[in-house]
């Protein structure tokens, strides 16, 4: 199973509920942090990292002594990647897609692709999980390739936990493609609801089954259940707002290490997922049945 | 152009959550007191100042960004062609009609690069503008305020991000209005880097946490690459004051100032309840959110 951590809001709880899940998870795990921008899950851990690469994307590279200055290539380009006033064309790597575009219209073949490093991915092993994450360059502006080359480190067959980035917009969507259920992380406050319901739309859009978490329960009001309730959405878990939760993510503490009686807590939120899973898969066979 | 000097202020926090808005909110009130802000909001992908500010619009603008392809089934020839020259997956062979098979394309995952449309030798692809989201201009009780909603799964924030900027620009000119206070996205990406490009000072938002503390030194050294002067403001100090110490030591190594600091305080969350800014309300942290904006200032 394929489970993907996410939130419309930032700073709800992903990354404590992604590694607190991969450390109750029992068997061996794969836990991969595709918020490139602002990795965060490797701070919970102590282990060395196995394997870093770097990441590269492919930019136009033009071959001067072939190019006669047409201008195809920057009339094309919809990213306004590679311009061209009859002279040589210009290239801003950092503005490419990676489409190949240019190469493909040039005239005279002038146009080849290069490597550019826009980040690096790393692999941990640890005891019973494998941390895998990307990381992304300062300066570099598209996360979307770094997170779909993370998620190809992924080995098949071995359970996952994607720890997504905030938000509903590219990267996020990137990360949930291809998981088989989302645990969407709120908090119940007007944000927390109000960025919840974006979230809720961008997975029903996506169609991929989800239930909620709800976290720091206690602060805030009781919207987010009464919209959850209406709609139907399960609730997977509720999480207190206990001061000492926070203390310890602050310092880089597994919550499961550092306040035992809350143990259970995550191992039942792992038993509500594989439930919810379970109720999904019986009722998509039913439906294929049909 | 007016010649006066505007101030522009973008409030970011590299993790989410630190309480950039309630922050920002509570910068748009003091701000009004002399009657000289712009408001913007640029976390466009999930936009949650309108929540406190209560925004009336005045006007809505649709986004329009980039194109889209869309195969036309019925001159398609079923080569494929455009399937194998996608770079992003976008395009998937549906149904296999008496053996010619049919391609269509995924909205989501498509780019809007117009390879596809290019190379297909039937020109079976068209290329409509697409619609990504809605930006507006409105009146608050703190002024105006430029605002937007990115669509669902919908690319190019970092453009949204630009004509939100723009508009406030264009509005606090006109207007005569000497303030622009910028609500940022999260993280160091292309949104990021779109809201803080040519702003006159970034505060940064963060929280005392091994997570505030290694987001916070990637957004540091984002906004030296791109030379805005930083200040660093540490929220929920309290929760760890030993991490809040080293945060500060570490921004200021990193040559930003630091602003102050922002104490613990469950109110905050009873002020968002109440649709109201912190500092509209006696929370004992409004003091501190009020000294902030006077140490911005300097």
């Amino acid at each position: 199973m394929i489970l993907a951590v996410a939130s419309g809001k930032g700073g709800t709880g992903k990354t404590t509920v992604a590694v607190n899940l991969a450390s109750v998870y029992g068997a061996p795990v794969q836990l991969v942090d595709c918020d490139v921008e602002e990795p965060n899950s490797h701070l919970f851990f102590r282990g060395t990292v196995t394997e870093r690469e770097t990441f590269a994307i492919p930019v136009p590279h033009v071959d001067e002594s072939l190019c006669d200055g047409c201008g195809e290539c920057g009339r094309f380009c919809r990213y306004s990647a590679i311009v061209s006033f009859g002279s040589n064309p210009i290239v801003f790597p950092e503005m490419c897609h990676g489409c190949g575009g240019c190469m493909e219209v040039c005239p005279r073949k002038a146009i080849s692709e290069v490597d550019k490093r826009i980040g690096e991915i790393e692999s941990t092993r640890l005891e019973k999980i494998t941390l895998i994450q990307g990381r992304l360059d300062i300066g570099a502006a598209m996360a979307p390739p770094l997170i779909r080359a993370v998620k190809a480190r992924l080995q098949e067959g071995l359970p996952a936990i994607l720890d997504a980035p905030p938000g509903t917009s590219c990267p996020v969507i990137t990360t949930l493609r291809g998981a088989d259920l989302v645990v969407l992380v709120t908090e119940p406050t007007p944000f927390g609801l109000h960025d919840l319901k974006l979230a809720v739309e961008m997975v029903r859009e996506l169609r991929i089954p989800f239930g909620v978490v709800v976290n720091r329960m206690g602060i805030g009001d009781n919207r987010v259940h009464a919209f959850c309730a209406k709609v139907g959405i399960t609730i997977l878990l509720e999480i207190p707002d206990d001061r000492r939760i926070a203390e310890s993510c602050s310092r880089g503490e597994l919550v499961v290490d550092a306040l035992p009686e809350y143990r259970s807590l995550f191992a039942t939120l792992l038993w509500n997922i594989r439930e919810l899973r379970g109720m999904e898969m019986g009722v998509s066979n039913v439906r294929s049945a049909n | 152009m007016s010649g006066a000097r505007i101030e522009e202020l973008v409030v970011i926090s590299g993790k989410g959550g630190t309480g950039k808005t309630s922050l920002t909110a509570s910068f748009a009130v003091l701000a009004a007191l002399s009657g000289s802000a712009v408001i913007a909001d640029c976390d466009v992908d999930a936009a949650d100042l309108h929540l406190v500010l209560a925004p009336r619009v005045l006007e809505r603008h649709g986004f329009k960004s980039g194109h889209e392809a869309l195969i036309r089934n019925e001159d398609c020839a079923g080569c494929g062609m455009c399937r194998e020259y996608c770079r992003f997956d976008a395009i998937g062979m549906v149904r296999e009609a008496n053996g010619i098979p049919t391609f269509a394309v995924d909205p989501i995952s498509c780019e809007g690069c117009g390879v596809c449309v290019r190379l297909c030798p039937v020109k079976a692809i068209d290329f409509p503008d697409r619609v990504c989201g809605e930006w507006m201009v409105s009146d608050t009780r703190c002024g105006p305020m430029v605002h937007a909603r990115l669509g669902l799964a919908a690319e190019n924030s970092g453009k949204l991000v630009s004509i939100v900027r723009r508009e406030a620009r264009r509005i606090a000119e006109e207007k005569g209005k000497g303030v622009i206070i910028v609500d940022g996205p999260p993280g160091i990406g292309c949104p990021v880097i779109s809201s803080l490009t040519g702003a006159s000072q970034v505060l940064v938002v963060t929280e005392p946490s091994v997570s505030g503390e290694h987001d916070l030194e990637r957004v540091l050294a984002l906004s030296k690459h791109f030379s805005i002067p930083a200040a660093v403001c540490v929220n929920k100090w309290d929760i760890n004051p030993e991490m809040a110490e080293r945060i500060e030591k570490m921004a200021c190594g990193a040559g930003a100032r630091v602003a102050g600091r922002i104490r613990y305080d469950s109110a905050v969350t009873t002020a968002q309840l109440r649709e109201l800014a912190v500092v509209e309300t006696d929370a004992p942290s409004a003091e501190d959110m009020r000294r902030v904006w006077i140490n911005l200032a300097r």
